[in-house]
């Protein structure tokens, strides 16, 4: 037997028989807990109700009454090859966020047609789904059998109605079975063995001898169990860097679970979308020996040999693999929408992708299809059970893959008012206003010559952390005396500190640009920006508090001063009662009576924030 | 990786989810084996630490081996151990063994509702203090909004169509028939103020995937699984007037893998000792969507 778990949804449109052919399957091969059968027979007459194989499944009380499957159920079940996990989806419409639940844990599905009833809306609809969930292996089962007298002209027309519907998915089935749940016909079993074992005798329901493919059984041990991407680009959403301070524990652990790929000690690791890099030192494990390396699938985490600055929700990647995981903050995915309320543009959603978690809004949308039968709706609005196309714009820019490379880094869901509403695929990483300006940032990174100083060793001696400290507010809001006392002050304690105004860059960094000046001053302003965050670079690495004043600054702006220097490095402070901008800013000092209070505001912040120590 | 190898990668990754997600999170411990395998691949995702306390409801009719078993682990660990009990109807004497109520009351009374308060803290906590090496009143009340629990899909129904991370409402209560999505490795770490989520990292083992994880890892586990001699050992524990051990000579773990893959268990429930499952109908779902575990 194959030491390995596989996954199987069962799907389908409601009443076509999925809870009933999966618990034939259970009962004919003998998988059943003892004395169940009997028991589920026995409340069934106590009941009055004919008993059905669907009640070994449906195991909730309302699910019974009512006679369908509410919600996924999870069965595990065993062949001789190896073991399985079943997922028994529902079919009704209203239950469909359970069927994705279900199948969006799967690796392979069975979808059942009734034979009777032929290809119904939600047969199509959870076709497509699965190809929305990157399901490929699929074996389609058209059930009830008995109920057409096991017509072979009925199984081929279904079969050539529903081939037509999953080649526009690029879903090609690996068999098509002609099976009756009720009567157990090619479930465990196939007719022609039947005939067999009773001597030849075609007994009471003949069942189908002309079909000669495999039976329900022998298509599971068929399902080829996904490859492992072991082979491909290292891939690790980070879930967290452990300290276990308190417990004597000095290691700084990046912890995840490996999407694709492998690791081993000396692998240099890149973090996006910081850009920030080191080495695996160590893959640390509890209670055995660090093993050689991590593989896909492993929850592992890892030390690093030069300390940085990580945190949730970037994504790991290994120098030198290609593709890179991509940076933006927009881009074109196609996603189903299951929230109650239609997903609209102007509302803010909460994206979660690996393990990054960011604000989102639906920037434009595309195309709204109908995922039963794949039709161009014409529709703007996503409405419940739509399926659509469109290009959505986080807040800020994150790591991810196209869908296509990386199943695992290339999905995302969606969360509106605390519950998930939805969940798509990443078609394309879409250019954003920041795309040219990360370009060249990673590439200075790559090239930045370190010295042989750790920023540890200059922070334990100033005394402080490197920090910006971005005083902004109107013109005349007084923000240049703030920036002169708090720095003036901040030297008296002994402090690293150097206030850079914003003149002594213009004419001498950005002499060029005021001679060339374009017909476009926001553009200007922007490079002004961009440059005066470079020099701060430089000034940060040097270990020191630095403080810039500008007027105005808009969220915008300091953005692009976050990608320049990284998120954890800027402290923004908003000076005047009327704050004119989009900006949030870390202090805003507004009620503030003289420039000295302001300065001490200021102090207090860094303080509090650990940014300068002793002797406070 | 093998199949336990990718059972104990998922359940790690979600123990992870969960620690990220919730500030006041704490993982129920019945000193069971499901529960202990739980607490070992909490030291495994955590490297050797536990970083959140473990709560165990104690009915006061636990096998007493079982709470020597509880605090024997909590000192040599150096786990945040903290108990929760209904005391008022142990005092009153309002249980099943006392002849007052009931079994599947006496569930609702010992374990759901001292379970409801001890989260929400509106009753005592005792925490287990290392340095006085015993249990004293816990000066942290607020409520545990993530709540991991070591239940599995194939001990009975209404386990069957769980979530790995599944919500409570304000009274605890589980709406069984609208369950929140749950894509790929992306869980309900969203929730409302007063209501709180229950984790269920074990959720695709087996009783089989159990024990070989056991045998695998020697994780400790408490002697009662074992037949002492006597041809007979708990398959699952419970309290004492309501779990029956069942025949058996396994004598260690392997011994219990070999009798659960080819004996005369391949095809019995593992809860077929617990008689308040058969009092709600063949399964627990009255009680869970209570609140019970």
């Amino acid at each position: 037997m194959q030491d390995k778990l596989i996954n199987i949804v069962i799907v389908g449109h409601v009443d076509h028989g999925k809870s009933t052919v999966i618990g034939r399957l259970l009962a004919d091969t003998n998988s059943l807990p003892e004395g169940k059968l009997e028991q589920v027979k026995k409340t069934c007459e106590r009941n009055a109700k004919p008993f059905e194989y669907a009640f070994l499944l449906d195991a909730l009380k309302d699910e019974q009454s009512q006679g369908i499957t509410i919600d996924a159920a999870r069965v595990f079940f065993r062949t001789t090859k190896r073991h399985y996990l079943i997922l028994d989806a529902p079919g009704h419409i209203e239950f469909l966020k359970n069927m994705v639940t279900g199948a969006s844990h799967a690796e392979c599905a069975l979808l059942v047609i009734d034979a009777a009833e032929g290809v119904q809306e939600n047969s199509r609809r959870h076709g497509t789904m699965l190809s929305l969930l990157g399901i490929k292996q699929v074996a389609v089962l058209v059930n009830k059998m008995d109920l057409v007298d096991y017509s072979r002209t009925v199984f081929d027309s279904i079969v050539e109605e529903f081939q037509a519907f999953l080649s526009q998915l690029d879903v090609e089935p690996v068999a098509w079975i002609p099976v009756s749940g009720m009567q157990g016909d090619n479930i465990a079993s196939s007719t022609n063995d039947n005939i067999a074992s009773n001597n030849g005798d075609c007994v009471a329901a003949c069942g189908s001898p002309w079909y000669e493919g495999p039976t329900v059984l022998e298509a599971l041990d068929r399902f080829k169990a996904a490859p492992p991407l072991d082979d491909k680009p290292f891939r690790m959403p980070v879930q967290d860097v452990y300290k276990f301070t308190r417990a004597a524990d000095d290691r700084r652990i990046v912890a995840g679970t490996v999407e694709s790929g492998r690791l081993r000690p000396g692998d240099e690791v890149i973090f996006y979308p910081s850009g920030k890099r080191s080495h695996v030192k160590r893959i640390e494990v509890f209670n055995a020996e660090s093993p050689a390396g991590a593989v896909c699938g492993q929850a592992t985490g890892f030390t690093l040999t030069e300390q940085i600055y990580v945190k949730r929700g970037e994504l790991a990647a290994r120098a030198g693999e290609k593709p890179a995981p991509l940076v933006s903050s927009r881009f074109a995915v196609s996603l189903f929408w299951l929230g109650r309320k239609p997903l609209a543009t102007g509302r803010d959603y909460t994206l979660k992708l690996g393990a990054a978690r960011v604000p989102v809004r639906l920037a434009e949308v595309r195309k709204v299809i109908d995922a039963s039968d794949l039709s161009d709706t014409g529709k703007s609005a996503i409405e419940r059970h739509d399926v659509a196309e469109c290009v959505l714009q986080t807040q800020r820019a994150i790591a991810l893959d196209l869908a296509d490379d990386f199943p695992g880094t290339g999905r995302f869901v969606l969360v509106d008012d605390y519950e998930i509403a939805g969940g798509g695929i990443v078609r394309e990483a879409l250019a954003d206003q920041q795309s040219e300006l990360r370009r060249r940032v990673f590439i200075r990174d790559s090239k930045w010559v370190g010295s042989d100083l750790h920023p540890i060793e200059r922070s334990r001696r100033y005394n402080q952390r490197a920090t910006l400290v971005l005083i902004t507010g109107e013109v005349a809001s007084g923000r240049k005396d703030v920036a002169r006392l708090l720095e003036r002050s901040l030297f008296e304690e002994g402090k690293f500190v150097y206030y850079l105004g914003i003149g002594s860059i213009r004419y001498g960094v950005d002499a060029d640009i005021l001679e060339g000046r374009s017909d476009e001053p926001d553009e200007d302003r922007l490079e002004h920006i961009r440059r005066m965050a470079e020099v701060a670079n430089i000034l940060l690495h040097a270990g020191l508090i630095l403080i810039i004043t500008a007027r105005d600054i808009t969220q915008n702006e300091l953005d692009i001063m976050r990608t320049v220097l990284g998120d954890e490095i800027i402290e923004s402070v908003w000076v005047g009662e009327r704050k004119t901008t989009d900006l949030a800013p870390t202090l805003h000092l507004d009620n503030v009576s003289d420039t000295a209070e302001g300065a001490g505001r200021i102090i207090d912040m860094l303080q509090r924030k650990g940014i300068v120590f002793k002797p406070w | 990786m093998n199949q336990i190898d990718q059972l104990e990668s998922r359940s790690i990754h979600i123990l992870r989810e969960a620690y990220a997600a919730f500030d006041n999170l704490c993982m129920l411990w019945s000193i069971g084996k499901d529960s202990t395998v739980m607490l070992w691949l909490a030291r495994k995702a955590f490297f050797g630490h536990v970083p959140f306390p473990l709560v165990h409801i104690d009915t006061s009719f636990k096998i007493p081996e079982m709470i020597r078993y509880r605090d024997e682990l909590t000192r040599r660990w150096g786990l945040n151990m903290v108990v929760g009990q209904n005391r008022e109807a142990l005092d009153e004497r309002r249980t099943f063994p006392d002849g007052a109520i009931d079994r599947l009351t006496c569930c609702r009374v010992l374990k759901t509702d001292a379970l409801r308060n001890t989260l929400s803290g509106n009753w005592p906590r005792l925490r287990f203090n290392h340095e006085s090496d015993r249990y004293e009143v816990d000066a942290d009340t607020e409520p545990y909004t993530g709540v991991i629990v070591g239940v599995r899909a194939d001990e009975e129904g209404s386990r069957s169509k769980e979530r790995y991370f599944s919500p409570r409402d304000r009274g605890n209560e589980w709406d069984i028939g609208d369950q929140p999505p749950e894509f790929w490795n992306q869980y309900k770490t969203d929730f409302a103020p007063g209501t709180h989520v229950r984790i269920h990292p074990l959720l695709d083992w087996t009783e089989l995937n159990i024990w070989e994880y056991i045998h695998r890892e020697s994780i400790p586990t408490v002697s009662l699984y074992y037949d002492q001699g006597e041809g007979s050992r708990y398959r699952s524990l419970g309290c004492y007037p309501c779990t029956n051990p069942v025949q058996s000579t396994a004598r260690n773990t392997a011994d219990i893998i070999k009798e659960l893959r080819t004996g005369k268990f391949v095809r019995v429930a593992e809860r077929a000792g617990r008689a308040q499952d058969k009092d709600d109908g063949g399964g627990l779902e009255t009680l869970r969507r209570e609140g019970y575990m």
